[in-house]
């Protein structure tokens, strides 16, 4: 029993790790799609290409560095995709917005073939960061906790930016009612672009975070864009703290279900998307969004 | 080696393949006017058509076996082809079961390819040898590991260059035996959870209760799994003498990388390998024993050959997938020129007749005829420490081959009893 316990709690921590993984890429998908109604499947895509500039990065700058830099050349990747496709798809069809980010993502997937190769490539723990820590009998990753700390501290600034300056007035403003927006004269293009760069920014920090601890490939992107779409979900549509919520309700629910009953590990966050749907059709903490109803 | 389920995008695979298809055509096309020279030889090319997954997590090793291949091809023609008639290479991405046999069928009835080479899923190699039997084309499978393969399904067109998951397991089981690891110990073992994982799993039970050993526990992991730390920390309390990895493709980077962040004190050893895998990890994360046909580390003066050309061209060392595609297209020409026939029933009687190939080890290697597995020597590969790692390709040292010089060559090959084949046709 003891045992059990022990393990549980060492698995609740994991899965805060997880989670907080899911919550950076889960957030900018939620901001583009709440903002300007578009579904990016290529948010997987950005990921991965994080994790190959850390690779490509880290001679130079240290694993540091590529933290600060790959996220920040992602951004601005992020800005030249949207300059010149999102912002002809902006609250048009979902579905054209949908195939031409799907496409993205089969572009990027392959470019990242052709110039790195099919198979994974190797990317260690920084020396500083490497070991465990003991708690009693708990056993943490040293790494791993770092990491939380640092996407504690990112998404913090996210809230601040959304909750506390004049830009996230806007933006906030915008997802409720862009019309109104428009009509006090203030153009929502800026913005948007803004929280493009920013959102695949996110998930490129994702991508540096799990570099170390997971195989770098070309489809990592993909591996990880339903689970970030589950969060959205769940959370639901337009709420910083739902989608907060529910990257913290995934991790721990994956993780403890890994201990207990691996096979169905996968299949409980659809199910628990299911139930949260059924019982609250906006996700849990979904605002009402008069554009997506 | 390793084995696929299915991979999921047979849409936006098909579009590309037509597209590399193109281009490989094209290329082709300008190499043959601009060295003239190069072709030589006369009459129709002989067609070969090669099949292997290229997507999903396959896809990596697919990577290896389709460069391979295309230099085998590439050495034979510039050698003067088979008898004269040059070779020509088809490839194209294997996907899933079920387009593998698509693409099988098109390779034989419209095609008339006189071979088909490729495959690293159990299951895809299993429609493929399907097609192969109807066509009577010979089939050689060159990453298709489950024992059932040479065992029920065995075709009588269905020849094996890849291993059978039993000969894994034997051949780094002995490295385990001598290590003091099997007998009384408690192993704890992690499978990958589709069939390959089973059939290995299936395997090494057997093996390892032969051998007086035991399981801790033995566990399934999903195989979208990438997160492996709850595992990692039930590994920690149960204490076992052995961690035992069954998984396949990039689970296994991923459970190295992790097993290292976690620093746990327990040797690790695995049943199912490719040394991508370990590139992946990298030094520092790749730790532990396991079994592999063969490594560019083989000091044989056609494996160094082989791994000078490959480099030159790829700029990187040869996969063990990429012997096994270079080392099948090489057979197949060896077959074709020796019987001077590219006719299915003909290659057949002659790979069935013990015919000895050069495979880049030191004993030739040749077919059983009972159940078409290539009988050739092994290795059990075990990781070096960090601080002894001198370049990022040369991560481990390696055992002599498997078996020794002295002992019979069919030692690790399923016996009659494990795996009973009754070929028709």
């Amino acid at each position: 029993m003891v045992l059990l316990l022990t393990l549980a709690v060492e698995q609740v921590v994991n899965g805060l790790f997880l989670g907080a993984i899911y919550l950076l890429i889960a957030l900018g998908l939620s901001l583009i799609f709440s903002l300007g109604g578009i579904v990016n499947l290529a948010h997987g895509a950005f990921y991965a290409i994080g994790a190959y500039l850390t690779i490509v990065l880290s001679p130079a700058l240290g694993f540091g560095g590529s933290l600060v830099a790959a996220p920040v050349l992602v951004a601005v990747i992020g800005l030249l995709v949207e300059r010149f496709l999102f912002r002809r798809f902006y609250r048009a069809d979902p579905i054209l917005s949908l195939l031409l980010t799907f496409g993205l993502a089969m572009v990027a997937e392959q470019a990242l073939r052709m110039i790195f190769g099919a198979p994974p490539l190797p990317y260690a723990i920084p020396q500083a960061l490497r070991g465990q820590i003991f708690v009693g009998d708990f056993v943490l990753s040293r790494y791993r906790l770092a990491i939380l700390a640092a996407v504690i501290v990112a998404v913090a600034c996210v809230w601040f930016l959304l909750q506390r300056t004049t830009f996230g007035r806007v933006v906030r403003a915008g997802v409720q009612n862009p019309d109104m927006v428009a009509a006090l004269g203030i153009s929502l293009k800026p913005y948007m672009a803004t929280v493009v760069g920013l959102s695949v920014g996110l998930a490129a920090l994702a991508g540096v975070m799990l570099a170390p601890i997971s195989g770098v490939h070309p489809a990592m992107g993909a591996e990880v864009l339903t689970g970030a779409f589950v969060v959205v979900v769940i959370g639901g549509l337009g709420s910083f703290w739902g989608v907060v919520l529910a990257a913290l309700i995934v991790g721990i629910v994956r993780g403890l279900m890994v201990l207990v009953y691996p096979g169905f590990a996968e299949a409980a966050i659809y199910a628990l998307m299911a139930v949260i749907l059924l019982v609250r059709p906006r996700g849990l903490l979904g605002e009402r969004i008069l554009r997506f109803e | 080696m390793t084995q696929g389920s299915t991979p999921k995008r047979p849409l936006i695979t098909r579009s590309l393949i037509t597209r590399r298809r193109l281009v490989q055509g094209g290329l082709a096309a300008g190499a043959a006017l601009a060295m003239p020279g190069l072709v030589r030889a006369q009459g129709a090319p002989i067609r070969i058509g090669h099949l292997t997954p290229r997507t999903g997590f396959l896809g990596p090793l697919g990577e290896y076996a389709v460069m391979a291949a295309q230099l085998a091809a590439e050495e034979i023609n510039a050698a003067g082809g088979i008898n004269g008639r040059r070779i020509e290479l088809l490839t194209e991405d294997s996907v899933n079961p079920q387009t593998a046999s698509g693409k099988a069928e098109r390779y034989v009835e419209r095609d008339k390819v006189a071979a088909i080479v490729g495959e690293i899923s159990s299951a895809s190699a299993l429609a493929i040898g399907q097609v192969a039997q109807r066509g009577k084309t010979i089939f050689l499978n060159t990453g298709a590991n489950s024992d059932a393969l040479r065992g029920q399904d065995c075709k009588r067109y269905m020849f094996h260059v890849e291993g059978a998951n039993s000969m894994y397991v034997k051949a780094v089981g002995r490295s385990l035996t001598e290590g003091g690891l099997v007998k009384g110990k408690r192993w704890y073992s992690l499978t990958a959870d589709y069939a390959f994982g089973h059939d290995l799993l299936r395997v090494a039970k057997v093996f390892m209760q032969g051998n007086g050993g035991t399981f801790a526990a033995d566990e399934l992991v999903p195989t979208d799994a990438t997160d492996f730390s709850a595992y990692l920390i039930k590994i920690r309390q149960a204490k076992p003498d052995l961690v035992i990895s069954n998984l396949a493709g990039n689970q296994i980077t991923n459970f190295l990388k992790q097993y290292a962040e976690y620093g746990l004190p327990f040797p690790v050893a695995g049943f199912g390998f490719d040394t991508a895998l370990a590139w992946g990890a990298g030094s520092g994360n790749f730790a532990g024993t396991w079994p592999c046909l063969w490594h560019h580390k083989v000091d044989t003066p056609s494996a160094k050959a082989f791994v000078a050309a490959f480099t030159k061209k790829y700029g990187k060392p040869p996969e063990n997938q990429a012997w096994g595609d270079y080392n099948a297209v090489k057979i197949v020409a060896k077959a074709m020129a020796d019987t001077g026939s590219t006719e299915g029933p003909k290659l057949v009687s002659y790979l069935e007749g013990g015919a000895k190939f050069d495979v880049q080890k030191p004993r030739p290697a040749y077919f059983r005829a009972r159940d078409h597995q290539l009988i050739s020597e092994m290795y059990a590969i075990t990781a070096l420490p960090a601080d002894k790692v001198k370049d990022k390709w040369d991560l481990f040292t390696s055992t002599p081959a498997i078996p020794g010089p002295n002992e019979d060559m069919e030692v690790l090959a399923p016996t009659a009893e494990e795996a009973a084949c009754r070929m028709e046709g």
